[in-house]
């Protein structure tokens, strides 16, 4: 209703009588307005007038000019509280237009819902969560065997790889991530030059700086702060470039034409991970190593001698460990990223829960992981 | 409501609620309809007709203020739409329910939530009357039993049969729908044009629907408009059945009769 057409009718009003009969005259507009002044008050009347009835209650509505949804509802929520104190209610002068918008509220008093109410026990709740565990333990290892099996076919036959998506995606991976890399390789380097150098300047030996920061950039902090940014960039962009995929049924369309979608999305998106965390995790050493390097020029430590004491310090050992935990970490957060992405459910809310859990997922393992490479060089001599 | 009087299709004389004067839309440099000029009248079925690409839904679009013209006016339910901003712009939109092509009910929500919004957004009605209010709306449209089902759990008819019942939920005056039979199968899309000639001649909502599905169309409109792409305006405009049998556009005749003989052959 336009506002001139809505003030030209007249507002709504009720009043109750119990003299000569029980009787509720309504009259006006009863919208929706109206209906959220007058719920409480009036639905409180009809009780009261009901229990004072206490038998039939005339419902005079051939003043009511115009009634919504809302108006309706109050209608049948009237008709409830009569039934609830035992009066028995009779409409006077229903339009056709209360009618036909009372009659849906009444319908629904015979229906039952679709799907009965979850009555089931703890038990059967616990046996659910065992059920899940394991429906997504299985659907784990049977995404691992089938990227085994891409990963095999692929060295068999390297012509059958999409090259060029591997290319985009490693560029996007890779050289896309140069710049945050940068920054974030370059500041831990200064902050572990500070810190150590204000220490280590107690004992005048600040030149071993060097030492400290190139062994623990290299083995360590390299590759994890490198795995912990592409998993925030690349393995959630995975995750939620399949799992919208999967949302569109271009999953589906993939699989009815004949192909594979591990083969066609998976593996590019792997192998272009296996490729570019290496050389991200060794930049980030070199650009951490000139951050140290400024800061020791404060400390009157010459370039020169600062590198010449990284060389020193460092073995190919230092070197090699740090790439081997990047490539472990470049496949695992891709192939979680992908693997979420893959387990999407349906609608825009489940991509999202598959993003947040390809970061969660990957950062969990990428730590775990570390952990495990710590304790097996160590055994190992490394 | 003087409107559930004015529901006799052939009353000419009903009051305007849409009026549409030189539209011109389009994107950026692609003009796709130029100087459109028509009204639709309260409690009528109204339907905008068009073949792929002619802009159909992007005048449906425009007509809910999503869009603005390259030029000319809207004016929907007295107030133009295409100038309204804020306050204004949304005393509009208050008055007018949208289904669109997808349904686009939200995912993370129970049909009864996706319904219930609306007036949890535009009314301070007591929590259990909402919850009343969006279960009938549901119950008018078949899904009473389904109101805690997740959109993803009910097919893809009844997904639209929720979103019109999202869509009428605040009693609109007028009710836009972007293709609502397309996608359904013959009996759920009759099902469907029973309810859409039930909401404009029962409770006397006007009803504007974007389609190309021809039997529905003959079915249910009161009025139509074709847009011709070819000359970026409008083709033709009156009753389906009239325009069939009398018009001399060629294309109008294409598109109307063409399917006619299909369904005959059919038959």
């Amino acid at each position: 209703m336009d506002s001139t057409a809505a003030s030209a009718e007249p507002p709504f009003e009720y009043d109750a009588t119990v003299d000569p009969a029980p009787r509720l005259r309504l009259s006006g507009r009863l919208d929706v307005h109206a209906v959220e002044q007058h719920w409480g008050p009036l639905r409180r009347r009809a009780r009261d007038l009901g229990q004072q009835a206490a038998g039939a209650v005339l419902v005079d509505l051939r003043g009511v000019e115009y009634c919504d949804g809302a108006g309706a509802a109050l209608l049948h929520a009237l008709e409830q509280d009569f039934a609830r104190a035992d009066a028995e209610v009779q409409f006077e002068g229903m339009s056709r237009m209360v009618e036909e918008q009372l009659a849906p509220y009444r319908e629904l008093d015979a229906v039952e819902p679709a799907r009965a109410a979850d009555g089931r026990g703890w038990w059967q709740g616990w046996m659910d969560g065992v059920d899940r565990v394991g429906r997504a333990a299985h659907s784990q290892f049977s995404f691992v065997g089938e990227l085994t099996q891409a990963v095999g076919s692929a060295l068999r036959h390297p012509r059958q790889v999409r090259w060029g998506d591997t290319l985009r995606v490693a560029e996007a991976a890779g050289f896309q991530a140069l710049p945050i890399v940068s920054l974030i390789a370059f500041l831990l380097g200064v902050i572990l030059a500070f810190q150590s150098a204000i220490a280590m300047r107690q004992f005048g030996g600040e030149i071993f700086v060097a030492n400290l920061v190139a062994v623990s950039l290299f083995r360590e902090l390299g590759p994890l702060m490198m795995a912990i940014l592409l998993a925030g960039r690349s393995g959630a962009a995975f995750a939620a470039e399949i799992g919208t995929m999967k949302v569109n049924e271009e999953v589906n369309a993939l699989k009815t034409m004949g192909l594979d979608p591990v083969r066609f999305l998976v593996l590019p998106k792997v192998l272009a991970g296996l490729l570019v965390a290496p050389l991200l995790a060794l930049y980030a050493n070199m650009i951490g190593l000139i951050g140290a390097a400024v800061v020791m020029q404060g400390f009157g430590i010459p370039w020169v001698a600062f590198f010449n004491q990284v060389t020193s310090a460092l073995s190919l050992s230092d070197l090699f460990s740090g790439l081997v935990k990047a490539v472990v970490f470049g496949l695992v957060v891709a192939t979680v990223g992908c693997l979420r992405g893959l387990q999407t459910g349906s609608g825009a809310a489940s991509v999202g829960l598959s993003t947040t859990s390809a970061v969660v997922t990957s950062i969990i393992l990428i730590v775990v992981l570390d952990g495990v490479f710590a304790v097996l060089f160590y055994h190992l001599g490394v | 409501m003087t409107g559930v009087a004015a529901t006799n299709p052939d009353n000419a004389q009903g009051e305007v609620v849409i009026r549409v004067r030189g539209l011109t839309m389009g994107f950026d440099d692609l003009v796709l309809m130029r100087n459109l000029n028509f009204e639709v009248r309260r409690g009528e079925i109204f339907v905008i007709l068009g073949g792929s690409g002619s802009g159909k839904s992007t005048l449906l679009q425009h007509m809910i203020g999503l869009y603005r013209p390259q030029a000319g006016h809207i004016w929907v339910a007295g107030a133009d739409i295409t100038e309204a901003e804020g306050a204004q712009r949304e005393a509009i939109l208050r008055r007018v329910g949208v289904m669109y092509q997808m349904g686009a009910l939200f995912g993370s929500m129970t049909l009864l939530e996706n319904a219930r919004l609306p007036l949890e957004v535009h009314t301070d009605l007591p929590r259990e009357a909402m919850d009343a209010v969006a279960r009938a709306r549901l119950q008018l449209v078949g899904l009473g039993a389904f109101a805690d089902f997740m959109p993803s759990e009910i097919s893809g008819g009844m997904q639209k049969r929720a979103a019109i019942a999202r869509a009428m939920v605040l009693d609109p005056e007028v009710l836009f729908l972007d293709e609502p039979s397309a996608g359904l199968d013959p009996i759920t899309s009759a099902d469907l044009d029973r309810l859409i000639q039930r909401l404009a001649r029962t409770l006397g909502m006007t009803i504007v629907i974007v389609s190309h599905e021809l039997a529905s169309i003959f079915a249910i409109a009161d009025r139509v408009i074709m847009l011709d792409k070819e000359s970026k305006g409008i083709a033709a405009e009156g009753d389906p059945a009239t325009l069939r049998d009398t018009s001399d556009h060629p294309w109008v005749q294409r598109f109307l009769r063409r399917t006619d003989s299909d369904q005959e052959r059919s038959a």
